[in-house]
């Protein structure tokens, strides 16, 4: 085969590899997850959510092209004592009822680094909580992993997309009692994301 | 009637000291669930469940302590029964 026809043929494989994927992060095995913690006198508060949605399109030639939007119901928030759990989705601070959603929407992605199927960037975003959206930027780590989603979902084909994230946020940022209970409930709010999004392929 | 109220304040204290105990001696809050991880292989991430779990903690030491504290408190209304004196009577 001549060079003439294959630098084409390489040419139209890499763009089909290529291709910007959206991967939908609703887990149908409900592992996808956000661990939430602060600090308060008696013990350290330590919680989870599961009611994760949202889509990221990726393009693992092109990081620098991500996009997307993860939600989290904040219902799904829980911690082990029932009065906390009932405290935390009350009026009196996150207030469910009113503001249903917390999310994170993408801006921008700097510092991108990619090693194998793994890419690391700070990416811009808005963040919304309580009724409050502010710009932040968090350090992620994507994990690609190609023709995965059969291994994790039977008979269904596809890639994979993990995406971690550990960030700091502060409560008084989303008036949630701003200026209230500082000596009861830390401030600052330590937040883990791990989650995992599947884009079907046919 | 006094003396039941302070036997059963005394039983009160003692079971609930001796369920903190039995359970681990939980030095937080009481729990109802504690997190379950579960590793999901493929794409590395613990996955966290909530298993229904009594584990009291010290609002419930507090809780029976005070129950006990009232149910003591309680048996000072009630008169000592009096003694009767069988020598002065039979005079």
């Amino acid at each position: 085969m001549k060079l003439t026809h294959i630098i084409p043929l390489l040419t139209v494989a890499t763009a089909v590899y290529a291709a910007p994927q959206s991967f939908d992060f609703k887990d149908p095995k409900g592992v996808n997850n956000a661990v939430f913690k602060l600090d308060a006198p008696l013990e350290s508060i330590n919680g989870s959510a599961s009611g994760i949605s949202g889509t990221v399109t990726f393009d693992v030639e092109n990081p620098a092209a991500t996009s997307g939007k993860i939600v989290v119901a904040a219902d799904s928030l829980t911690v082990p004592n029932p009065m906390q759990k009932e405290h935390l989705h009350s009026a009196n601070w996150l207030d469910v009822a009113k503001y249903p959603e917390i999310s994170f929407g993408t801006k921008t992605l700097a510092n991108i680094k990619t090693d194998g199927n793994v890419t690391t960037a700070d990416v811009t975003g808005t963040f919304s909580l309580h009724g409050v959206a502010k710009e932040i930027t968090v350090p992620v780590k994507f994990t690609y992993l190609k023709d995965k989603l059969g291994s994790r979902v039977p008979n269904m084909k596809g890639d994979l997309l993990v995406i971690r994230a550990n960030f700091v946020i502060n409560r008084e940022d989303f008036n949630i009692n701003k200026g209230q209970y500082e000596d009861k409930v830390s401030t600052t709010i330590d937040l883990s994301l791990s989650i995992a999004g599947a884009a079907i392929t046919k | 009637m006094k003396r039941a109220l302070r036997i059963i304040a005394l039983l009160v204290v003692l079971v609930a000291v001796a369920v903190w105990l039995a359970t681990g001696a939980n030095r937080g809050w009481t729990k109802t669930s504690v997190p379950v991880k579960t590793l999901d292989e493929v794409t590395g991430i613990e996955g966290i469940s909530y298993q229904k779990k009594f584990l009291p903690g010290v609002d419930f030491l507090g809780a029976a302590f005070g129950g006990s504290t009232l149910l003591a408190g309680a048996s000072l209304f009630f008169r000592k029964p009096q003694k009767i004196n069988r020598s002065q009577n039979n005079q």
